[in-house]
């Protein structure tokens, strides 16, 4: 089982969950469903997965500076991911759970970690510490 | 302030630095956690310390279109504005701020949300701002200050990538879809890097310089561009020695062209949308000469702001714009809250790359994109009408 150390850009709840390793880029405005968690960019190749709950690994951010305004609103009707692995710091995404610590509520652990080590954990449930371990524990 | 160091630690900043103005994109009503955070900063006596435009809100305070927004959505999407409104920011409620008097000085310093209308900032005016994120730009505007990073240094300014249109017909660039198409493979090819547009002989103008940001914003992460011959920075640099060179050929326009329309079928139409980026006043004078007085079979909603509107009003544009069947939105749009009819399978038609990118995504119709003599033509017909189907 794959396991990696990741570099913890914005420290959060550890989280569990079945890995949702996307396969292109994605605006969180316009492209996830601030209500549910869905992706609903009818043009990305995971059309139709719910990101809430999975551990999502992000290989690259495009799109709308409202990025932050949708994972805040994830963070608080309680459909965020369980926690966020991505290609590199995106200014824009991880401010929505900046802000969402600031007004005090739980949010998840996101981590840095290269993308060519993302499919190693697809199809697996993936666990990811508070202190930056990420696990993969069980196919899933 | 706390909200502006932690970004800028996690960028990697090594300091602050002072803004001339903000652009404020968080006042959109996505959930009720931005309007709480907006409260929070009312209730602890905060004012914006620069210039700060509004980007749009949840719903027309104009009252020109109606918004499907049922409580109690939409009180807590007042309740935002009103917020954003107390915290000191101008009631402008567009995403072309650019186009209603909001336009800092070359080489200025600048906090500025909304994505196309950072690209139109940094690109066109060549003031310097980073992609700014929903709440991000707020707290700048209120602390005055930025993380000192990306764009905001000229290092960071300089083209990496050579995007050459030489390749494609003159007859092709001179047509106002080009620069949308165009704006959709350019953001989609580069990602985040800074490029630089060759081979554009003639300028093309302000409205389709704000359509190809527009456009390349949404299919990529682009904050800037430089067109040689035409934007402010592009000759600043000297030789450029670019990585990468993208051979644009006729058909790789045509394909990105194509994918800009997602509707499977070209034989329904029930709207059509016009005005993302919202509509300039020279805009609405192509939209009025192509409908020439003629009934609409479909509605045509045209997005503007309330700058635009207030002159509409005053030459009596906006009734007779009216009563051939256009609606007028103001302060928001067809993509960010609900106007269109509740429609799963609708087919929207627009000319903007933007709607093209995010109205499936927001409001689940199928998208046909076009010109903007096509769009006009499709809503008198009731039914898609494309002047050259294969262009």
């Amino acid at each position: 089982m794959s396991a990696r150390a990741g570099e913890i850009l914005v420290p959060g709840a550890a989280g569990a969950g079945k890995a949702l390793v996307l396969t292109a880029p994605i605006s969180f405005w316009g492209g996830v469903d601030p209500k549910s968690g869905r992706i609903a960019d009818v043009r990305h190749p995971q059309h139709g997965e719910i990101i809430a709950g999975r551990v999502l690994f992000l290989p690259g951010t495009i799109g709308s500076s409202s990025a932050s305004a949708v994972l805040m609103e994830l963070v608080h009707s309680s459909n965020a991911p369980a926690a966020m692995v991505l290609h590199e710091p995106d200014a824009i995404l991880l401010l929505g759970l900046i802000v969402a610590r600031e007004m005090g509520w739980q949010t998840p652990v996101a981590m840095k970690l290269d993308r060519q080590h993302f499919s190693a954990f697809d199809g697996h449930r993936v666990e990811v510490t508070a202190g930056g371990m990420i696990r993969a524990v069980a196919a899933a | 302030m706390r909200i502006v160091a932690d970004s800028a630690r996690l960028l990697g900043a090594p300091g602050l630095i002072p803004i001339a103005s903000a652009h404020i994109d968080g006042a959109l009503y996505h959930g009720d956690s931005g309007t709480l955070f907006a409260e929070r900063l009312v209730a602890g006596g905060a004012r914006v310390a620069v210039r700060a435009t509004l980007n749009v809100g949840a719903l027309d305070l104009t009252g020109c279109a109606r918004v499907r927004l049922e409580e109690p959505a939409r009180s807590m999407a007042r309740r935002m504005m009103e917020a954003y409104r107390k915290l000191g920011c101008e009631q402008s409620w567009t995403c072309a701020p650019y186009q209603a008097g909001h336009r800092p000085a070359f080489g200025t310093d600048v906090a500025w949300g909304e994505s196309n209308a950072v690209v139109f900032c940094n690109s066109v005016l060549g003031a310097r701002t980073n992609r700014y994120g929903d709440f991000l730009d707020i707290a700048c505007a209120i602390s005055g200050r930025a993380p000192d990073y990306g764009l905001h240094r000229p290092e960071n300014r300089r083209p990496t990538l050579t995007f050459d249109v030489s390749g494609l017909p003159a007859a092709f660039l001179a047509d106002e879809t080009a620069w949308p198409v165009l704006g959709s493979l350019y953001g989609r090819e580069v990602g985040n890097a800074i490029g630089i547009v060759t081979g554009v002989k003639k300028h093309p103008g302000e409205d389709a310089l704000k359509a190809f940001g527009a456009a390349a914003a949404s299919s990529g992460a682009v904050g800037l561009f430089h067109i040689a011959g035409v934007t402010p920075e592009a000759g600043t640099f000297g030789k450029i020695e670019a990585e990468t060179t993208i051979h644009v050929t006729p058909e790789m326009a045509a394909d990105a062209r194509k994918r800009l329309s997602t509707a499977q079928t070209v034989d329904r139409l029930d709207a059509v949308a016009i005005g993302s980026p919202h509509l300039s006043l020279d805009e609405f004078g192509a939209l009025e000469r192509l409908l020439a007085g003629r009934k609409l079979s479909v509605p045509l909603y045209a997005c503007t702001g309330r700058h635009i509107l207030t002159e509409l009003d005053k030459a009596g544009r906006r009734k007779a714009l009216e009563s051939c069947g256009v609606t007028i939105v103001a302060d928001t749009c067809v993509v960010v809250t609900p106007i269109l009819a509740d429609r799963r399978d609708g087919v929207l038609m627009t000319n903007s790359g933007k709607f093209a990118q995010y109205a499936p995504g927001n409001t689940g119709y199928g998208v046909l994109y076009g010109s903007l003599a096509d769009c006009v033509e499709s809503a008198v017909a009731g039914r898609p009408s494309f002047a050259e189907i294969d262009r």
